[in-house]
């Protein structure tokens, strides 16, 4: 199997200490981009990028409409957007409404990844307090995308993985411990 | 919900529609970003239950008031007051004390939807005292969200938020004074609304229709491909006299285009743009 084209992590409360650990993992060998879907408050606080630059090779940026998407370049949903993803590899922004209370909704970006890249996906839906990401996993799973989901056991806040794990198969449970294999479905495809 | 039993249209039957659409009723939607476009319409078409593609197609080419709501629920129209807070500060501070040099100070919103911040930048220039002498220009597609900018009605529950943003805007009077409480409902000060002059207008097929010293296009072109943008931002350009000032969406950027070269961006952060060529 080739390896992915894309990573869209999704996460809410109590996430940020799961993405801290993936993000030194990612190496420039890996032809592969990120989208970050993070619940968040407010688009003018810059230190989220700081935080995450420091613990990555690849560049940290939050979106701007039409950014093609390059690889080794992790994308952050900007407050209060949408981040979708067009035919031809660009993200676009949309503020319509809110979905599962939330905007950015990690089911749009989901749903729309899915649409793009099928097989070369992998989502990943960390710790968080709502129903957001479940409905963009199955779609994602749909088209044949590669699903890891945070072990609610060790999440933070237990619920958005759990809603995971009870309504649709998932391909790896992510812990402290199995980063390793983790890298290795990301290095050689799949499991 | 059962979301799997629903009907999802595929790339192909979004074209058709696309098509339709022109053929039929004379809207282009062809430019606009598949994407965000593909999702609404397929959350129209699972919110109304049709069962077949053709069902759909057949409703949306013969239904004039099903098109009616296709454009409705197609347009996005969610807005709100003082949205982007800095942003109005720089208004506020900067572009005004310019635009009180004018004797008359016309101002477009482009792709206004129901009108929160056209009522927002009224709430401005009364504060600076320039509301009398000005003419708020307020254009979208959807003829149902111009009603609503005339009515000048928002709902209550917002008026918490909006009045949070008005402060941190730097607006220094009660809110509250702007509007009338109604049950659910804020009907805004009617001083407000009389110099906003509504107008059907579209992007994709219409043109200029007069020159302005600032236009406000925030959040729409981020719906339009890469050609489209182009061209709306020509009709901008063309629009604007010279020195005049062009806002965009936060997320938004002059810097692609052709016309960038005939701008220079204000002075900080904030997407505001001056005509200097």
């Amino acid at each position: 199997m080739a390896p992915f084209d894309i990573i869209v992590i999704g996460g809410s409360a109590g996430s940020l200490a799961m993405v801290l650990q993936i993000l030194p993992h990612l190496k420039t060998d890996m032809q592969v981009s990120v989208i970050l879907v993070f619940h968040r408050r407010s688009s003018e606080d810059t230190t989220l990028i700081e935080l995450l630059s420091h613990r990555t090779e690849f560049e940290v940026k939050e979106v701007d409409e039409k950014d093609p998407i390059r690889p080794h370049v992790i994308y952050i949903a900007p407050a209060d957007y949408h981040v979708l993803i067009e035919k031809d590899h660009t993200l676009s922004l949309d503020v319509s409404e809110k979905v599962n209370f939330c905007r950015p909704s990690i089911d749009v970006t989901f749903e729309s990844a899915a649409d793009i890249y099928g097989k070369s996906l992998m989502c990943i839906l960390l710790s968080g307090a709502n129903a957001d990401g479940v409905r963009g996993l199955k779609a994602a799973r749909d088209k044949g995308g590669f699903i890891v989901v945070q072990d609610p056991a060790s999440a933070e806040v237990s619920y958005m993985p759990q809603q995971a794990t009870e309504q649709l198969p998932v391909d790896l449970l992510l812990h402290d411990n199995n980063m390793d294999v983790l890298m290795d479905c990301l290095r050689s495809g799949r499991g | 919900m059962n979301s799997e039993a629903l009907l999802d249209l595929s790339d192909g039957e979004i074209e058709i529609v696309l098509n339709d659409l022109v053929e039929v009723h004379g809207y282009d939607f062809m430019n606009y970003s598949r994407a965000s476009l593909k999702r609404r319409i397929n959350r129209l078409v699972a919110n109304d239950k049709f069962l077949s593609f053709a069902e759909f197609r057949y409703r949306l080419r013969n239904d004039d008031v099903y098109f009616k709501r296709f454009v409705e629920e197609i347009t996005v129209n969610v807005t709100e007051m003082f949205r982007d807070t800095q942003f109005y500060r720089t208004l506020r501070e900067e572009i005004l004390p310019v635009l009180a040099t004018s004797p008359l100070v016309r101002i477009w919103h482009a792709g206004c939807s129901t009108g929160e911040e056209v009522y927002s930048m009224a709430i401005l220039l009364q504060e600076a005292q320039l509301l009398h002498k000005s003419l708020l220009y307020a254009t979208d597609i959807n003829p149902a969200v111009l009603e609503k900018v005339r009515a000048g009605i928002f709902p209550m529950n917002q008026m918490k938020r909006y009045s949070e943003n008005y402060i941190l805007s730097g607006g220094k009077n009660d809110f509250s004074s702007y509007y009338i409480a109604q049950y659910n409902a804020a009907k805004f000060d009617e001083q407000l609304g009389k110099k906003i002059i509504l107008a059907n207008h579209n992007l994709v097929s219409d043109s200029s229709f007069n020159e302005f010293q600032l236009i406000l296009c925030r959040n729409v072109m981020i719906y339009f491909d890469k050609e489209l943008q182009e061209r709306a931002l020509k009709l901008f350009d063309d629009s604007l006299e010279p020195l005049g000032f062009l806002a965009l969406g936060s997320k938004e950027t002059l810097k692609f285009s052709s016309i960038s070269h005939k701008y220079r961006q204000v002075a900080n952060k904030e997407k505001i743009w001056r005509k200097i060529k």
